[in-house]
């Protein structure tokens, strides 16, 4: 079942407009110009599609308020900085079916009546930047953009915005001041985006993913997506498969498919002897061996004690020490913090002194409670979900790999010598 | 009425307006929620996260300044886990921070420190492995500024953005890089800083501060040929008592006079004798300037913050700017002339100490225009260029000169009252409310009426000018002419007139301005706290002080009518134009 890769993994499909249209593209702009914005809802409130980016927040949802705000102008903005190690799903959308994009957020806009859009773009994505340019131009060559629809009334123009190659522009309202030009810093959430956003407008937000579900949902029914995959959250998920697993790449599946299917059916299995699993990238925490029948949906992965995330699935074996793995998370998260708000900004300094010290030799075993009180305090009050999710790996490779800190601690010893230990 | 909303905050119930944050809400409850960030006169910023409360339903901590009430809800602000967060995120700010709090100017008054105490940190967990060191903005005649003292809660920011309209300083960098900064890392001195000193009255730590010359006060008292004069602006003995720990707004004169006198100066004088002087100038350059269709409307000049900003912002409006030197000003250029000569002392060895509630007065003794006394010498005493001086030599803020006397003990809160040496300590009601908001405008205008319409004023208080409002405004009937005066302090008040002057669009013949919210008592070289509540009780004080004075007109000082009839002849004469009158300079952005 693919809604999202059909046309890419297709042979021969080529990232041009013609090859575009030549699969039904533009169908669904078509069909939901006919079928107006309450019943555009309707079918994606009826779909439960929710929102790909990691937080899983109801896309109908979402949209619906942005329509009943009484503010105007309005706003869609695709989140495009797929920034999270071990994602590349984003990236694949963007540079082999751009229209696919393009296409949902002209649906999007005529849906909760806005008549401006922006793709921001991660700032290392060089290559996809000119591809969405020539996309953008095609259609609106083909009048599937710009002024006047497919000979509506409606119209709609995209803007292209590249990021500057922080990590927390991810976090939707970091974007939102990145992209009015301001220093990329979250803002104090409530208000969402959704009621005050871009330019203090009412703004959609999504990820590429969840936008690209966007067209089959018109075209096939709410009904239709709401039955593929899990009943607790349908649909299908791009998984990232990547680390150490003999097939790595991003794979189209329905939600709910086991871990260990995932792995050792479309990874085609573990190099070496699994250790660990990171399901959600460095922000999860760390599944192990026996949790792999855990099904890759949002609810599930919750329940096992880790966050699905945007599907960055890590696959770490036996030939990786945690506490280094741990200090890696920790020096990622230094210095991508902010630096706004004080428990991320000092935090995951310390956080990373500490694991440093340990990784030397020089760690004391009340570090262990500190850096578990360290990332209770985080995940309570830091501001946005970079400080909130900042510390999970470390806090739970120190819960499931104990012994290997107790090792570091207390016999100044890395079992596999990775660490320098002085 | 807006809507009301009940919730319960530590299980008391209560009943407040739908805006209502829940730190506000909590002071109903008498609860003081601990707080870094935010500050009562600037925006919500939420990002030191030290005020977070438990919320029932929700995940994770809120921070109280940022979260607003809801109907039900229910708010715990002492659990353990509220408690045990807000601890380590001022442990985790005390591993980012030196350690001199010894040696620190904030030493008694550190909101961090203070905060460290009050929330039981007795230990540090963190050790202090990886902190940058930054090098400390010491650029500006005013203020200075360490880096590494910041907890970057964005005080200083917000106060200069919002209050000030100026904006000289941001956040640069990321992370646990992030600095506040000015524009490329020039300094202070070299952007378009005003020295209002906002950003230090509201600064938590010893991140920022006046830039001191209390040592070279000290130097200057010593030497036997110096003879040192000191001048204090009327808002100091409003607001000096404070550093004693008297209540906020305890009018202390006398005893301010006896405390410096007991510092060994030569002569206690009066910056409100400079102030009558600069209401005998002013009063009569605004004639001056209706009557010959000048330049109108003209504006004060007194707030050396507020000068440095127009000179940036609004370069094509200095012609409205009246040209009289502000009182410090032209106190200095009177004490080094009139009065030197007077007690034929050598100019050059008479030293003049301000003490002010400014701190940008520190870089007005310094522009180089400043130095009038020097050019009026210059024939006289055959001088060279080498040996030019200032008018003023050194200024204190009040918190300085509060310091000074605490370093040798005197036991200021049971001195006597003592009054300042005469002549240049004689001053009136006039001159007192200099240090109020509208108080140049009141009393520019008593002498204006009696100048222009040569009758007595009666009613001698004008109440419209008074007061706390950002912008006031008032018409005064003089001789047929109905004369329109307004009112701002804070610079983004001014801002406002300001670009109707710009756009020539200005009602009004006359206009004051000072930099600082509340006028000179609210400014940057005054007691810290410095806040809305505190500001009135002093500007009350000085009110009280005006109504108990014998005189109450600038042109009936007698000391200042003996200056003019034995020096100065009468004003905006030659003599005045060259030692109490001066120009200004256009400035950039940055």
């Amino acid at each position: 079942m693919k809604v999202i890769l059909k046309n890419i993994e297709k042979e021969g499909y080529s990232p041009a407009i013609s090859s575009y249209i030549g699969e039904g593209g533009y169908a669904a702009l078509r069909q939901a110009l006919k079928i107006g914005p309450e019943k555009i809802l309707s079918e994606i409130k009826k779909s439960r599609l929710v929102g790909r980016g990691g937080a899983g927040f109801p896309t109908g949802l979402k949209w619906e308020f942005a329509r009943k705000s009484r503010e105007f102008p309005r706003y869609v903005v695709c989140n495009a900085d797929e920034g999270e190690p071990g994602t590349f799903k984003d990236r694949l959308i963007l540079a082999r079916d751009p229209y696919l994009l393009i296409e949902a957020m002209v649906i999007c806009g005529f849906t909760i009546g806005a008549e401006k859009g922006f793709i921001y773009i991660r700032g290392e994505y060089f290559e996809v930047y000119e591809i969405l340019q020539k996309a953008i131009r095609e259609a609106e060559e083909y009048h599937f953009l710009g002024r006047n629809i497919l000979g509506s009334d409606f119209s709609f123009e995209i803007d292209l915005y590249r990021g500057a190659g922080a990590y927390v522009c991810g976090e939707e309202t970091a974007l939102l001041d990145s992209l009015e030009g301001k220093k990329g810093q979250s803002r104090v959430k409530p208000p969402f985006p959704t009621f005050v956003g871009f330019n203090n407008k009412p703004t959609v937000l999504n990820n590429v993913e969840t936008f690209a579900n966007i067209p089959a949902i018109i075209l096939k029914g709410g009904e239709w997506f709401s039955r593929i995959g899990s009943e607790l959250s349908p649909g299908t998920k791009l998984y990232c498969l990547s680390g150490d697993v003999n097939t790595p790449g991003v794979y189209e599946l329905p939600t709910g498919i086991s871990l260990r299917e995932l792995i050792e059916k479309y990874g085609n299995g573990v190099q070496g002897k699994l250790k660990a699993v990171l399901p959600g990238g460095v922000s999860s925490g760390l599944l192990l061996p026996s949790d792999l029948d855990v099904a890759m949906d949002y609810p599930s992965v919750q329940e096992a004690g880790s966050i699905l995330g945007s599907g960055a699935v890590i696959i770490i074996n036996d030939t990786h020490c945690m506490v280094d793995l741990a200090k890696r998370c920790a020096e990622f998260f230094d210095y991508e913090s902010c630096g706004k708000c004080t428990p991320c900004r000092e935090g995951t300094k310390r956080a990373r002194e500490i694991l440093t010290n340990i990784t030397r030799g020089l760690g004391e075993v009340s570090d262990l409670s500190l850096l578990k009180e360290l990332q209770e305090v985080m995940f309570d009050t830091s501001r946005c979900g970079l400080g909130q999710s900042a510390l999970n790996a470390v806090r739970s490779s120190l819960e499931k790999f104990p012994g290997e800190f107790r090792e570091h601690i207390l016999e100044k010893k890395c079992r596999l010598g990775i660490c320098p230990m002085k | 009425m807006s809507e009301l909303v009940n919730l319960t905050i530590d299980g008391y119930q209560l009943q407040v307006p739908k805006e209502t944050t829940i730190f506000e809400a909590a002071k109903k409850v008498n609860i003081n929620i601990p707080h870094l960030c935010y500050h009562e006169s600037l925006s919500i910023y939420g990002a030191c996260r030290v005020c977070v409360v438990e919320i029932e339903g929700r995940p994770r901590l809120e921070p109280s300044c940022a979260t607003l009430v809801e109907e039900g809800m229910k708010v715990k602000t002492n659990t353990a886990r509220v408690r045990r967060a807000r601890r380590m995120i001022v442990e985790l700010l005390l591993a980012n921070h030196p350690e001199d709090c010894f040696t620190c100017d904030r030493n008694q008054i550190c909101e961090l420190r203070k905060l460290a105490y009050d929330l039981g940190i007795r230990e540090l967990r963190f050790e202090k492995g990886r902190r940058y060191h930054y090098e400390m903005d010491i650029s500006s005649a005013s203020i200075v500024r360490d880096p590494n003292k910041c907890i970057q809660c964005s005080r200083c920011i917000r106060v200069c953005s919002e209050i000030q309209s100026v904006g000289a300083i941001e956040f640069v960098n990321r992370g646990g890089r992030t600095q506040v900064l000015t524009f490329f890392n020039k300094g202070l001195n070299n952007v378009e800083c005003t020295n209002c000193g906002q950003c230090i009255l509201v600064c938590p730590t010893g991140a920022l501060r006046e830039k001191t010359v209390v040592e070279a006060v000290w130097e200057a008292i010593a030497s036997p040929e110096k003879f040192v004069v000191v001048q204090t602006a009327p808002a100091v003995r409003s607001a000096i008592g404070e550093e004693f720990n008297l209540p906020a707004g305890s009018l202390v004169t006398g005893k301010m006079a006896a405390a410096l006198r007991r510092l060994g100066v030569d002569k206690v004088f009066d910056t409100q004798f400079g102030a009558d002087l600069t209401i005998m100038e002013e009063a009569h350059e605004l004639v001056e300037r209706i009557r010959n269709r000048g330049t109108l409307p003209m504006i004060t000049s007194c707030s050396p913050g507020w000068i440095k900003y127009i000179e940036h912002f609004f370069p094509n409006c200095l012609e409205h700017l009246s040209t009289c030197k502000s009182p410090q000003q032209m106190f200095g250029a009177i004490a080094k002339t009139y009065y030197a000569q007077k007690l034929n002392i050598d100019p050059r060895n008479l030293v003049v100490v301000s003490i002010m509630p400014c701190t940008a007065k520190k870089f007005e003794a310094k522009r180089p225009e400043m130095c009038s006394v020097f050019h009026y010498w210059r024939e006289k005493l055959g001088l060279r260029e080498e040996d030019r001086f200032f008018d003023v030599d050194f200024v204190l803020t009040t918190r300085e000169a509060a310091r000074m006397i605490k370093e040798v003990g005197i036991d200021f809160v049971n001195l006597p009252n003592e009054d300042f040496d005469t002549p240049l300590g004689v001053s009136t009601g006039a001159a007192v409310i200099f240090g109020a908001t509208g108080g140049v405008m009141e009393a520019a205008l008593r002498t204006a009426y009696e100048v222009v319409t040569g009758k007595t004023l009666e009613k001698i208080e004008f109440e419209q000018v008074r007061g706390m409002e950002g912008i006031k405004e008032a018409e005064v009937s003089l001789n047929g002419l109905s004369l329109k005066v307004a009112v701002a302090h804070g610079l983004s008040n001014a801002k406002v007139l300001l670009e109707q002057v710009e756009k020539k669009e200005s009602p009004y013949h006359f206009i004051e301005v000072m930099a600082c919210p509340g006028g000179c008592l609210g400014g940057g070289g005054q007691p810290i706290p410095t806040n809305s509540e505190i500001r009135k009780k002093r500007a009350d004080s000085l009110y009280r002080e005006d109504e108990g004075k014998p005189i109450r007109k600038s042109h009936k000082n007698p000391a200042i009518i003996a200056l003019y009839e034995e020096f100065l002849d009468k004003p905006l004469s030659e003599k005045s134009h060259r030692l109490l009158h001066t120009i200004y300079t256009k400035r950039d952005r940055y």
